[in-house]
Protein backbone atom coordinates (compact mmCIF):
# COMPACT_ATOMS: atom_id res chain seq x y z
CA UNK A 1 0.00 0.00 0.00
CA UNK A 2 1.51 3.29 -1.11
CA UNK A 3 1.29 6.46 1.03
CA UNK A 4 -0.53 8.27 -1.03
CA UNK A 5 -3.52 5.45 -2.04
CA UNK A 6 -5.41 6.41 1.04
CA UNK A 7 -7.14 3.67 3.33
CA UNK A 8 -9.39 1.52 1.28
CA UNK A 9 -11.26 -1.52 2.11
CA UNK A 10 -14.42 -3.12 1.36
CA UNK A 11 -17.79 -2.11 2.89
CA UNK A 12 -18.40 -5.46 3.83
CA UNK A 13 -15.70 -5.14 6.96
CA UNK A 14 -17.82 -2.14 7.85
CA UNK A 15 -21.07 -3.08 7.95
CA UNK A 16 -19.84 -6.11 9.83
CA UNK A 17 -18.10 -4.12 12.64
CA UNK A 18 -20.88 -1.64 12.89
CA UNK A 19 -23.19 -4.68 13.57
CA UNK A 20 -20.68 -5.94 16.29
CA UNK A 21 -20.68 -2.99 18.18
CA UNK A 22 -24.87 -2.73 18.24
CA UNK A 23 -24.50 -5.89 19.96
CA UNK A 24 -21.72 -5.20 22.23
CA UNK A 25 -23.45 -2.33 23.34
CA UNK A 26 -26.81 -4.01 23.81
CA UNK A 27 -24.75 -6.61 25.99
CA UNK A 28 -23.27 -3.56 27.71
CA UNK A 29 -26.90 -2.02 28.22
CA UNK A 30 -28.04 -5.56 29.65
CA UNK A 31 -25.20 -5.77 32.42
CA UNK A 32 -27.64 -2.52 34.07
CA UNK A 33 -30.60 -3.54 32.92
CA UNK A 34 -30.41 -6.91 34.41
CA UNK A 35 -28.45 -5.27 37.26
CA UNK A 36 -25.42 -7.52 37.82
CA UNK A 37 -23.05 -6.71 40.97
CA UNK A 38 -19.92 -6.57 41.94
CA UNK A 39 -16.94 -7.84 39.95
CA UNK A 40 -19.41 -10.01 37.77
CA UNK A 41 -20.44 -6.32 36.68
CA UNK A 42 -17.41 -4.54 36.47
CA UNK A 43 -15.69 -6.95 34.97
CA UNK A 44 -18.21 -7.42 32.04
CA UNK A 45 -18.17 -3.67 32.01
CA UNK A 46 -14.54 -3.04 31.13
CA UNK A 47 -14.95 -6.33 28.51
CA UNK A 48 -17.78 -4.67 26.64
CA UNK A 49 -15.97 -1.29 26.87
CA UNK A 50 -12.15 -2.40 25.44
CA UNK A 51 -13.93 -4.35 22.54
CA UNK A 52 -15.75 -1.53 21.32
CA UNK A 53 -12.60 0.55 21.91
CA UNK A 54 -10.40 -2.04 19.79
CA UNK A 55 -12.93 -2.07 16.88
CA UNK A 56 -13.42 1.72 16.52
CA UNK A 57 -9.71 2.09 16.91
CA UNK A 58 -9.05 -1.07 14.59
CA UNK A 59 -11.12 -0.85 11.66
CA UNK A 60 -13.02 2.48 11.73
CA UNK A 61 -10.23 4.93 12.39
CA UNK A 62 -8.00 2.05 9.83
CA UNK A 63 -5.09 2.10 12.66
CA UNK A 64 -4.74 -1.69 11.77
CA UNK A 65 -3.81 -0.73 8.61
CA UNK A 66 -1.24 1.76 9.34
CA UNK A 67 2.39 1.03 9.43
CA UNK A 68 3.81 0.21 13.15
CA UNK A 69 5.73 3.78 13.46
CA UNK A 70 2.59 5.46 13.54
CA UNK A 71 1.20 2.85 15.64
CA UNK A 72 3.16 2.45 17.97
CA UNK A 73 3.65 6.22 18.51
CA UNK A 74 0.11 6.84 19.42
CA UNK A 75 -0.95 3.87 21.49
CA UNK A 76 2.00 3.07 23.76
CA UNK A 77 1.43 6.68 25.20
CA UNK A 78 -1.32 6.80 27.00
CA UNK A 79 -0.09 3.20 29.31
CA UNK A 80 1.26 6.41 31.02
CA UNK A 81 -2.80 6.78 32.12
CA UNK A 82 -2.94 3.45 33.46
CA UNK A 83 0.13 4.38 36.09
CA UNK A 84 -1.91 7.89 36.59
CA UNK A 85 -5.19 5.97 37.31
CA UNK A 86 -3.27 3.08 39.69
CA UNK A 87 -2.01 6.38 41.64
CA UNK A 88 -4.94 8.05 42.24
CA UNK A 89 -6.38 4.79 43.52
CA UNK A 90 -4.61 4.61 46.46
CA UNK A 91 -4.75 8.60 46.84
CA UNK A 92 -8.33 8.15 46.62
CA UNK A 93 -8.60 5.14 49.31
CA UNK A 94 -6.31 7.45 51.53
CA UNK A 95 -8.95 10.44 51.08
CA UNK A 96 -11.66 8.20 51.86
CA UNK A 97 -9.72 6.51 55.17
CA UNK A 98 -8.91 10.42 56.43
CA UNK A 99 -12.31 11.52 55.71
CA UNK A 100 -13.70 8.25 57.81
CA UNK A 101 -11.16 9.13 60.51
CA UNK A 102 -11.39 12.49 60.94
CA UNK A 103 -15.14 12.93 60.19
CA UNK A 104 -17.04 9.88 60.93
CA UNK A 105 -19.18 7.93 58.65
CA UNK A 106 -21.58 9.78 56.09
CA UNK A 107 -25.18 10.81 57.90
CA UNK A 108 -26.07 11.45 54.33
CA UNK A 109 -30.01 11.13 54.49
CA UNK A 110 -31.23 11.51 50.52
CA UNK A 111 -34.35 13.63 50.34
CA UNK A 112 -37.78 11.61 49.66
CA UNK A 113 -38.17 11.24 45.73
CA UNK A 114 -40.51 13.85 44.43
CA UNK B 1 -1.22 -5.17 7.04
CA UNK B 2 2.56 -3.35 7.30
CA UNK B 3 3.78 -3.71 4.05
CA UNK B 4 6.65 -2.15 2.37
CA UNK B 5 6.48 1.30 1.76
CA UNK B 6 7.67 3.07 -1.24
CA UNK B 7 9.27 6.63 -0.90
CA UNK B 8 9.06 9.97 -2.32
CA UNK B 9 12.82 9.01 -3.39
CA UNK B 10 11.96 5.85 -4.77
CA UNK B 11 13.43 3.67 -1.81
CA UNK B 12 11.81 0.89 -0.22
CA UNK B 13 10.75 0.74 3.65
CA UNK B 14 10.26 -2.20 5.29
CA UNK B 15 7.54 -3.65 6.83
CA UNK B 16 7.21 -4.47 10.67
CA UNK B 17 9.95 -3.80 13.65
CA UNK B 18 12.03 -3.03 10.85
CA UNK B 19 10.28 -0.72 9.16
CA UNK B 20 10.14 0.95 12.55
CA UNK B 21 13.34 1.21 13.08
CA UNK B 22 13.73 2.36 9.31
CA UNK B 23 11.07 5.05 9.53
CA UNK B 24 12.34 6.61 12.56
CA UNK B 25 16.26 6.94 11.86
CA UNK B 26 15.78 7.25 7.88
CA UNK B 27 16.37 11.34 8.07
CA UNK B 28 13.25 12.42 6.65
CA UNK B 29 9.41 11.85 6.86
CA UNK B 30 8.69 9.70 9.67
CA UNK B 31 5.48 8.44 9.52
CA UNK B 32 4.15 7.92 6.26
CA UNK B 33 0.52 9.06 5.78
CA UNK B 34 -0.41 12.47 4.90
CA UNK B 35 0.88 15.26 7.56
CA UNK B 36 -2.87 16.08 8.20
CA UNK B 37 -3.89 12.86 9.30
CA UNK B 38 -0.50 12.32 11.30
CA UNK B 39 -1.52 15.79 13.27
CA UNK B 40 -4.52 14.76 14.11
CA UNK B 41 -4.17 11.29 15.40
CA UNK B 42 -1.20 13.76 17.45
CA UNK B 43 -4.26 16.14 18.50
CA UNK B 44 -6.60 12.60 19.32
CA UNK B 45 -3.58 11.67 21.40
CA UNK B 46 -3.53 14.65 23.58
CA UNK B 47 -7.20 14.64 23.72
CA UNK B 48 -7.16 10.88 25.46
CA UNK B 49 -4.71 12.53 27.81
CA UNK B 50 -7.67 15.69 28.74
CA UNK B 51 -10.71 13.09 29.12
CA UNK B 52 -8.87 10.80 30.70
CA UNK B 53 -7.54 13.20 33.41
CA UNK B 54 -11.33 14.03 33.61
CA UNK B 55 -11.91 10.43 34.55
CA UNK B 56 -9.67 9.84 36.68
CA UNK B 57 -10.42 12.74 38.58
CA UNK B 58 -14.23 11.34 38.53
CA UNK B 59 -12.98 8.17 40.02
CA UNK B 60 -11.10 9.93 43.02
CA UNK B 61 -14.28 11.93 44.12
CA UNK B 62 -16.02 9.14 43.70
CA UNK B 63 -13.77 6.46 45.80
CA UNK B 64 -13.29 9.38 48.35
CA UNK B 65 -16.54 10.49 49.38
CA UNK B 66 -18.30 9.42 52.12
CA UNK B 67 -22.15 9.87 50.98
CA UNK B 68 -23.94 7.58 48.88
CA UNK B 69 -23.14 7.84 44.93
CA UNK B 70 -26.36 8.38 43.13
CA UNK B 71 -27.31 5.15 41.44
CA UNK B 72 -27.00 6.30 37.72
CA UNK B 73 -29.10 3.63 36.96
CA UNK B 74 -32.01 5.25 38.81
CA UNK B 75 -30.86 8.69 38.19
CA UNK B 76 -30.92 8.69 34.25
CA UNK B 77 -34.32 6.46 33.98
CA UNK B 78 -37.01 7.97 32.00
CA UNK B 79 -40.91 6.66 32.19
CA UNK B 80 -43.11 6.52 28.81
CA UNK B 81 -46.24 6.26 31.14
CA UNK B 82 -45.63 3.13 32.56
CA UNK B 83 -42.73 1.98 35.06
CA UNK B 84 -39.34 3.96 34.41
CA UNK B 85 -36.95 2.14 32.00
CA UNK B 86 -33.03 2.60 34.02
CA UNK B 87 -30.76 4.75 31.68
CA UNK B 88 -33.06 4.16 28.07
CA UNK B 89 -31.97 7.64 27.13
CA UNK B 90 -28.02 6.98 27.45
CA UNK B 91 -28.81 3.66 25.69
CA UNK B 92 -30.63 5.64 22.87
CA UNK B 93 -27.89 8.44 22.70
CA UNK B 94 -25.35 5.67 22.46
CA UNK B 95 -26.77 4.02 19.50
CA UNK B 96 -27.13 7.30 17.75
CA UNK B 97 -23.44 7.84 18.22
CA UNK B 98 -22.68 4.52 16.72
CA UNK B 99 -25.12 4.62 14.08
CA UNK B 100 -23.21 7.77 13.31
CA UNK B 101 -20.31 6.29 13.45
CA UNK B 102 -20.90 3.59 10.40
CA UNK B 103 -22.08 6.63 8.57
CA UNK B 104 -18.79 8.33 8.60
CA UNK B 105 -17.22 5.33 8.08
CA UNK B 106 -19.43 5.13 4.80
CA UNK B 107 -18.62 8.46 4.09
CA UNK B 108 -14.82 8.10 4.25
CA UNK B 109 -15.02 5.26 1.76
CA UNK B 110 -17.03 6.85 -0.54
CA UNK B 111 -15.13 9.79 -0.24
CA UNK B 112 -12.11 7.29 -1.92
CA UNK B 113 -13.96 6.60 -4.54
CA UNK B 114 -14.27 9.69 -5.53
CA UNK B 115 -18.34 9.90 -5.16
CA UNK B 116 -18.93 13.44 -4.11
CA UNK B 117 -22.61 13.21 -4.03
CA UNK B 118 -23.08 9.76 -1.30
CA UNK B 119 -19.94 11.64 0.57
CA UNK B 120 -21.86 14.65 1.10
CA UNK B 121 -24.91 12.93 1.89
CA UNK B 122 -23.56 10.37 4.39
CA UNK B 123 -21.35 13.03 6.41
CA UNK B 124 -24.71 15.37 6.65
CA UNK B 125 -26.19 12.07 7.85
CA UNK B 126 -23.43 11.93 10.30
CA UNK B 127 -23.88 15.40 11.49
CA UNK B 128 -27.80 15.41 11.42
CA UNK B 129 -27.02 12.13 14.22
CA UNK B 130 -24.43 13.87 15.95
CA UNK B 131 -26.55 17.12 16.53
CA UNK B 132 -29.56 14.85 17.69
CA UNK B 133 -27.72 13.18 20.17
CA UNK B 134 -26.56 17.16 21.64
CA UNK B 135 -29.92 17.53 21.66
CA UNK B 136 -31.17 14.65 23.71
CA UNK B 137 -28.01 15.50 25.68
CA UNK B 138 -29.81 19.05 26.57
CA UNK B 139 -33.10 17.20 27.38
CA UNK B 140 -31.03 15.37 29.68
CA UNK B 141 -29.48 17.87 31.34
CA UNK B 142 -32.65 20.08 32.13
CA UNK B 143 -33.84 16.98 33.23
CA UNK B 144 -31.63 16.94 35.90
CA UNK B 145 -30.96 20.50 36.73
CA UNK B 146 -34.38 21.46 36.82
CA UNK B 147 -36.97 18.20 38.29
CA UNK B 148 -34.02 16.51 40.14
CA UNK B 149 -32.38 19.50 41.37
CA UNK B 150 -28.76 18.67 40.62
CA UNK B 151 -26.30 21.45 41.03
CA UNK B 152 -22.56 21.22 40.24
CA UNK B 153 -22.23 21.75 44.42
CA UNK B 154 -24.87 19.02 45.46
CA UNK B 155 -27.52 17.46 44.76
CA UNK B 156 -30.63 15.99 46.58
CA UNK B 157 -29.62 12.04 46.03
CA UNK B 158 -26.28 12.13 47.49
CA UNK B 159 -22.13 12.78 46.99
CA UNK B 160 -21.86 16.64 45.72
CA UNK B 161 -19.35 15.43 43.71
CA UNK B 162 -21.97 13.87 41.46
CA UNK B 163 -23.11 17.31 39.81
CA UNK B 164 -19.58 18.50 39.25
CA UNK B 165 -18.45 15.57 37.72
CA UNK B 166 -21.08 15.21 34.93
CA UNK B 167 -21.80 17.81 34.30
CA UNK B 168 -17.64 18.72 33.34
CA UNK B 169 -17.69 15.20 31.81
CA UNK B 170 -20.55 15.19 29.69
CA UNK B 171 -20.16 18.60 29.08
CA UNK B 172 -17.13 18.74 27.84
CA UNK B 173 -17.73 15.47 25.48
CA UNK B 174 -20.71 17.21 24.18
CA UNK B 175 -18.72 19.96 23.06
CA UNK B 176 -16.76 17.80 20.93
CA UNK B 177 -19.83 16.58 19.67
CA UNK B 178 -20.74 19.99 18.49
CA UNK B 179 -17.46 21.28 17.38
CA UNK B 180 -17.40 17.84 15.06
CA UNK B 181 -21.31 18.92 14.09
CA UNK B 182 -19.59 22.03 12.54
CA UNK B 183 -16.70 20.53 11.50
CA UNK B 184 -18.37 17.96 9.57
CA UNK B 185 -20.32 20.63 7.67
CA UNK B 186 -17.98 22.40 6.78
CA UNK B 187 -15.87 19.63 5.19
CA UNK B 188 -19.09 18.04 3.42
CA UNK B 189 -19.98 21.47 2.21
CA UNK B 190 -16.72 21.86 0.52
CA UNK B 191 -16.53 17.98 -0.44
CA UNK B 192 -20.31 19.36 -2.65
CA UNK B 193 -18.94 22.44 -3.78
CA UNK B 194 -15.81 20.27 -5.52
CA UNK B 195 -13.73 22.30 -3.23
CA UNK B 196 -11.15 19.15 -3.38
CA UNK B 197 -11.32 18.57 -7.45
CA UNK B 198 -9.17 21.98 -7.28
CA UNK B 199 -6.68 20.23 -5.63
CA UNK B 200 -6.42 17.10 -7.55
CA UNK B 201 -9.39 15.34 -6.18
CA UNK B 202 -7.50 14.58 -2.79
CA UNK B 203 -10.06 13.34 -0.33
CA UNK B 204 -8.14 12.26 2.89
CA UNK B 205 -9.70 15.27 4.36
CA UNK B 206 -12.84 12.89 4.86
CA UNK B 207 -10.80 10.47 6.65
CA UNK B 208 -9.43 13.05 8.84
CA UNK B 209 -12.49 14.39 9.89
CA UNK B 210 -13.58 10.86 10.53
CA UNK B 211 -10.92 9.88 12.35
CA UNK B 212 -12.11 12.93 14.96
CA UNK B 213 -15.51 11.76 14.87
CA UNK B 214 -14.59 8.18 15.30
CA UNK B 215 -13.11 10.02 18.45
CA UNK B 216 -15.63 11.50 19.94
CA UNK B 217 -17.55 7.82 19.70
CA UNK B 218 -14.38 6.61 21.11
CA UNK B 219 -15.11 8.69 23.88
CA UNK B 220 -18.21 8.21 25.03
CA UNK B 221 -17.71 4.58 25.04
CA UNK B 222 -15.46 5.15 28.20
CA UNK B 223 -17.77 7.82 29.56
CA UNK B 224 -21.04 5.05 28.73
CA UNK B 225 -18.83 2.30 30.74
CA UNK B 226 -17.40 4.61 34.01
CA UNK B 227 -19.98 7.03 34.48
CA UNK B 228 -23.51 5.67 33.43
CA UNK B 229 -23.13 2.08 34.13
CA UNK B 230 -20.31 1.92 36.85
Amino acid sequence: MASDEGQQHPLSIYFWIWGLLFVVSFFSYMVDYLQFEGYVRWGLIIAFMLVKAGFIVAIFMHMRWERLALKLAILLPPIAILLFISMMNFEGDYTFLTRIEFFGESSFVPESPH
Amino acid sequence: MSEAVLTETGGVLPPGGKGVVADFSADMQAFHVPWGKAMMWIFLLSDTFIFSCFLIGYMKVRLSTTDPWPVPSEVFALSFGGDPIPLVLIAIMTFILITSSGTMAMAVNMGYRKDRNKTFWLMVATAVLGASFVGMQAFEWTKLIVDEGVRPWGNPMGAAQFGSSFFMITGFHGMHVSAGVIYLLVIATRVKRGFYEKRGGNYEIVEITGLYWHFVDLVWVFIFAFFYLW
